[in-house]
């Protein structure tokens, strides 16, 4: 029995050894720089707060009730809003953007995509700053649109909501595109001809053909543009004003001007749920998607459960 | 049997390339035509245009009577099976067989009735569940042609169907096609480069070279009687004699005199005149071949020869013998057991007989027409 198990024990670690050895690296990696922190947030949300900003001692559930303050569902909401139409905004873009993309010749194809991620060789918060200026209200945008009778000159582009989503839609698309162009680069366009063969429209095999084809794409560009969009700081915080700070606004309040850091943890823990919650939701549908296999499984069970009894 | 589509003076080019040229046809209600040729022939584009993939630059292209040269492929009651299949793989089988009803916004039931009947017709009940990539090429296959054939086109266009399948799935998938065919009687238009395909499929063929049609015909008119030298080398082998016409016997025959190898008797497939260049071509399974000299009828032509090499094929023997200065390639069919008789071995001399009917003049070599007299007695 013992010698039975004992080989078990090997044939399983021979089989799974090389497999884990691989994967450790990455796996503690993610475990001290991620699992342990965030795990650390949980807890310091329990702890009492400190007059001099630090962690007191003892534990309390008085966070947990501050988080329901009246102002939060508010900020939470639009938070959620302004990501949610970001990335809409993103794959609206970035869907006709990599089809475009894929059915380009290989030479010309290589130029454009260094197109797309041109931005990312200027700093980030310089490009924010850039947004800035193209928005100000005696910057170039504002007063032409002024001279022209589209603008009334008190109307101001900066500052608002309106401001953070050009600028959210701005620095995240070529998040959207690239994924959606790696879907579609794999598409096999021979199956629109198909689709329009056997009486689709145009439309009807863009719709039934080639965006069920690029899901995988489509899933991988929203988690790519919702998340940090929900986490986003620095614009709503540079092109933004009072009314349309969102999450990320609060928690850095909370630290650096109320030096809070359990409240600050608490909003922290929110957010974290708010983002991983779709990513579950996200792998749950991934892992129902390959293929339809438990169908044949259902009709071939019986049959085998009966041969067996 | 009138004609299901006609095709005239069809002229389509890419860029400064002329891909199809003044292609005319006509393909008869419920058969089965192939376009054959090399790859580059035009072949493909000349079913995209009947599809509706690409557009001609001029001529027209009727079906049933009417011009859809011009309609979008979505607006033609023609359906293609392309090489790759292309079936949608984030639909399971039943699914992509019913496409094309829903796009056309059938009733579910109808659907389904549908998609049962071409279950049956491709006999794959057991897999209408599963996805494209978990079923094999010859299933895949059959999918591409229940998902067209569900539309009840009035000709489903196949475009190199068989082309990825390895041998023996081919040779299977043939008689398919065949059985398939015979079941829903609907007009077949059948790309490929392949003249075995070709052949056994076809009511008719059409040979195309560099976007014209060298020949059409019935796969036997093709194969016996090749117009061009082209023809003749791409369907099967052929052995190939240029000559001049040194007399012309009565009305039905003539002697070709052929440089490097003597005088031989040939029938006239076509009007010659003395001192007029022709090639003529000899199919390698004509020959007679045997190592005692025949006593021969004075219509048959008579060769002496020396074997070079020997093929054995198990149903056949390909021999390759000089004669003269031209190597022959002859063919021999074992329809007697091979090993009762002493065979004919390497540098053996042997005899070559042949009918003169067995011969074909070409109408023209290379697709051009055949010199006249005139203008080659020049020099």
């Amino acid at each position: 029995m013992i010698t039975r198990l004992g080989r078990w024990v090997l044939s399983r670690l021979r089989r799974f050894l090389p497999e884990w050895l691989l994967t450790a690296p990455s796996l503690l990696w993610l475990l001290l720089f991620f699992v342990i922190p965030s795990l650390l947030v949980f807890t310091v949300a329990f702890r009492p707060p400190d007059p001099y900003g630090r962690i007191g001692e003892g534990w309390t559930l008085d966070t947990l009730a501050r988080l329901m303050q009246p102002s939060y569902p508010a900020i939470l909401w639009r938070t959620l809003r302004v990501s949610m139409v970001t990335t809409l905004v993103c794959l609206v873009m970035a869907v006709p953007a990599g089809y475009w993309l894929a059915r380009q010749p290989a030479s010309r194809r290589h130029w454009t995509l260094l197109l797309v991620i041109l931005p990312f060789w200027t700093n980030f918060l310089i490009r924010i700053f850039a947004w800035r200026t193209v928005l100000h209200p005696e910057g170039f945008l504002q007063t032409s649109l002024v001279k022209l009778g589209i603008l009334s000159s008190n109307a101001s582009l900066l500052y608002n909501e309106g401001a953070v989503l050009v600028v959210l839609i701005y620095t995240y698309l070529p998040f959207a595109i690239m994924p959606v162009y790696a879907a579609a680069e794999r598409f096999d366009f021979q199956l629109l001809d198909a689709a329009q063969d056997l009486g689709a429209t145009r439309f009807q095999a863009f719709v039934r053909v080639f965006l069920p084809s690029i899901q995988i794409g489509l899933l991988t560009a929203t988690l790519m543009v919702f998340i940090p969009a929900l986490g986003s700081y620095a614009i709503p915080d540079l092109v933004g004003g009072p009314s349309s700070e969102m999450v990320g606004n609060k928690i850095a309040q909370r630290v650096f001007t109320d030096r809070n850091l359990p409240h600050a943890s608490g909003l922290s823990a929110l957010l974290a749920l708010a983002v991983i919650l779709p990513m579950v939701i996200a792998m749950v549908v991934r892992s129902r998607h390959p293929d339809k296999v438990p169908v044949e499984r259902e009709k071939g069970g019986p049959r085998e459960g009966g041969a067996q009894g | 049997m009138e004609s299901i589509l006609e095709i005239k003076t069809v002229n389509k080019a890419f860029g400064a390339q002329r891909v199809v040229r003044d292609v005319s046809l006509s393909v008869k209600r419920g058969e089965v035509f192939s376009l054959l040729g090399p790859s580059g022939c035009g072949k493909t584009t000349l079913l995209r245009m009947i599809a509706g993939f690409e557009r001609p630059d001029s001529g027209s292209i009727l079906l049933d009577g009417t011009d859809v040269a011009q309609l979008p492929p979505n607006r033609r009651q023609v359906n293609t099976v392309f090489q790759n299949y292309a079936l949608f793989p984030h639909l399971s089988v039943a699914d992509n067989i019913a496409f094309g009803l829903r796009a056309e916004g059938k009733p579910k039931i109808e659907i389904q009735e549908e998609v049962h009947r071409m279950l049956d017709l491709i006999r794959m009940h057991e897999h209408a569940h599963k996805k494209p990539s978990q079923i094999s090429g010859g299933q895949k296959q059959r999918v591409a042609i229940a998902r067209a054939l569900i539309k009840k086109p009035k000709i489903l266009l196949l475009d190199e169907p068989l082309a990825a399948l390895d041998l023996k799935l081919r040779q299977h998938m043939l008689l398919e096609l065949d059985r398939i065919h015979d079941e829903v009687g609907i007009t077949f238009i059948y790309v490929t480069h392949d003249q075995d395909e070709a052949m056994s499929l076809s009511d008719h063929i059409a040979i195309m070279n560099e976007g014209v049609i060298e020949q059409l015909g019935t796969p036997a008119e093709v194969y016996e009687l090749p117009k061009s030298r082209f023809v003749a080398e791409f369907i099967g082998d052929t052995n190939l004699f240029p000559g001049k016409v040194a007399s012309v016997e009565g009305s039905d025959y003539c002697h070709l005199e052929v440089p490097g190898l003597g005088k031989i008797l040939a029938y006239q497939d076509r009007p010659v005149a003395p001192g007029e260049n022709v090639t003529l071509s000899l199919r390698p399974e004509k020959f007679n071949l045997s190592r005692e000299k025949p006593t021969v009828p004075s219509i048959q032509n008579l060769l002496p020869g020396v074997v070079d090499t020997i093929i054995y094929m198990g149903s056949e023997t390909r021999y390759v013998v000089r004669c003269g200065e031209f190597k022959l390639n002859v063919l021999r069919q074992h329809n007697r057991c091979l090993l009762e008789e002493k065979p004919i071995t390497w540098e053996d001399s042997v005899w070559l007989t042949w009918h003169a009917d067995d011969g074909n003049i070409l109408q023209s070599t290379n697709g051009t027409p055949a010199t006249t007299p005139n203008a080659d007695s020049a020099p």
